[in-house]
């Protein structure tokens, strides 16, 4: 089993990551401030101006360990590929699969369904964890959305089309986010859930939802090169030039588990407040640069959480579930598997 | 497992510093420069019969002497941290 390797984060301006033997250095103003083996990286991830020697990045190519460009807001801009390696026949079949609707549909089916009952489990916990504490309309509020989210994944499992998973996806994040703002515990208005909004994020709640999906996208890209799936062809997503559809067709999966409980914890135990954010004309609402390392910390701790993998039966730490999640799909895909086992969270 | 390398060599000749030289990066590139002669590498198996045969290669059997301890799995545990010079924790959140 592939052990789960850490993930760098340079956030710092004008930071400068090279390679000196097999150590990964990180230099600001030509003070060197980071020194890591390589072999204990499983990814870089660069927001902002950070810059990368070329010896560096080909060693990182060399060594699978997979760096990623980001804007200092997390969006994505490049990332530094190897010679193009993996299993040919693994990918050739995935291309199959996706230009078949019914081959496809198979996982699309498992996808939104896991997803919905994910979202599901997180509105149930925080209804056993908090519920008695909540105001009435919080409570049912809560309870209303929960049961169409029910309601949802059990349709979507009869969907006879792609794209009626894709509607029956639309209404699951409808009911959830409808009922998100109920999750929040905190009285700032700042942290008010409003709907989802991006590109921009028009509230914190917001801004730290995208932030956290850029870094999940990031891992489950990883995940795919690493089992030799093409990221950017996916089933549930429409081939568009230059997104990873498959990188985000296997997150939806984990944005509720990875990503909202993060959030969550964040808001309500008062690790991040108000002045984390920029606020900008026209609305749009940014995390501030000093504020990124809180949230950083806290995915990487979540990432640390030991599951048992409802599938394998297996102990296994978060950080590693969209790992196993790629394998899962590549056997699929070869055959090896009848179906594509989803990820379930309990 | 963490393994914690210390060595001491014999530097009183150009080659002996340059051995010096050649199995601090040895061992910097596996691990992390605790104090000024000691590592501490996270290695698997594989990566440590390398790490080891990379050593004694390096060091002269005469002069030089080289100590390893298996620090195992839960090693974290076993090590306490006074003073200055705080490691790194590899293993946990890497923001710079």
């Amino acid at each position: 089993m592939r052990q789960h390797l850490n993930t760098m984060f340079v956030t710092t301006e004008g930071a400068w990551l090279a390679k000196d033997g097999a150590n990964i250095v990180v230099e600001v103003e030509r003070r060197e401030i980071g020194r890591v083996p390589m072999h204990m990286m499983g990814g870089i991830v660069c927001f902002g101006r950070v810059g990368m020697s070329p010896p560096l990045m080909g060693a990182c190519a060399e060594a699978g360990v997979t760096v990623s460009f980001l804007t200092e807001h997390g969006k994505f801009l490049a990332r530094v590929e190897g010679p193009c390696s993996g299993n040919v026949l693994l990918r050739r079949r995935q291309y199959r699969v996706a230009d078949d609707p019914d081959a496809g549909l198979v996982i699309v089916r498992a996808i939104v369904t896991a997803k919905t009952a994910n979202q599901r489990a997180v509105l149930r916990r925080a209804l056993r964890d908090h519920g008695s504490s909540m105001a009435e309309t919080g409570r049912a509020g809560l309870d209303d959305a929960q049961r169409r989210l029910g309601d949802v994944a059990r349709r979507v499992i009869e969907a006879g089309s792609i794209d009626v998973a894709r509607g029956h996806e639309g209404d699951a994040a409808n009911a959830y986010f409808g009922a998100f703002d109920h999750l929040i515990r905190r009285d700032d208005d700042v942290f008010r859930f409003r709907g989802r909004s991006r590109r921009p994020p028009l509230d914190a709640c917001n801004a730290l939802l995208s932030f956290l999906y850029a870094m999940v996208g990031h891992d489950c890209r990883s995940a795919l090169e690493s089992v030799g799936l093409d990221p950017q062809v996916g089933f549930l997503h429409r081939d568009r030039p230059g997104r990873a559809g498959l990188a985000l067709d296997l997150m939806e999966e984990f944005r509720p588990v990875l990503a909202d409980r993060v959030v969550l914890t964040l808001i309500n135990r008062q690790q991040i407040g108000p002045k984390d954010f920029t606020y900008m004309e026209g609305g749009a609402v940014l995390l501030r640069d000093d504020s990124r390392k809180a949230v950083l910390a806290a995915y990487q701790e979540r990432k640390k959480d030991e599951i048992t993998h409802p599938f394998l039966n297996e102990k296994v730490s978060l950080g590693l579930v969209p790992h196993i999640q790629a394998q899962l799909l590549a056997r699929h895909l070869r055959g090896d598997l009848d179906g594509y086992p989803p990820f379930l969270w309990k | 497992m963490l393994m914690l390398i210390t060595y001491d060599v014999n530097t009183q000749d150009a080659a002996g510093r340059r051995r010096l030289r050649r199995v601090a990066k040895a061992c910097r590139d596996f691990g992390q420069r605790v104090q000024f002669s000691v590592f501490e590498c996270e290695v698997d198996p594989a990566q440590w019969t390398a790490l080891r045969a990379r050593l004694l290669g390096e060091i002269d059997q005469s002069t030089d002497s080289l100590r390893f301890y298996h620090l195992g799995a839960n090693a974290s545990r076993r090590i306490e941290h006074a003073g200055a010079k705080p490691a790194l924790d590899l293993d946990g959140t890497l923001v710079f």
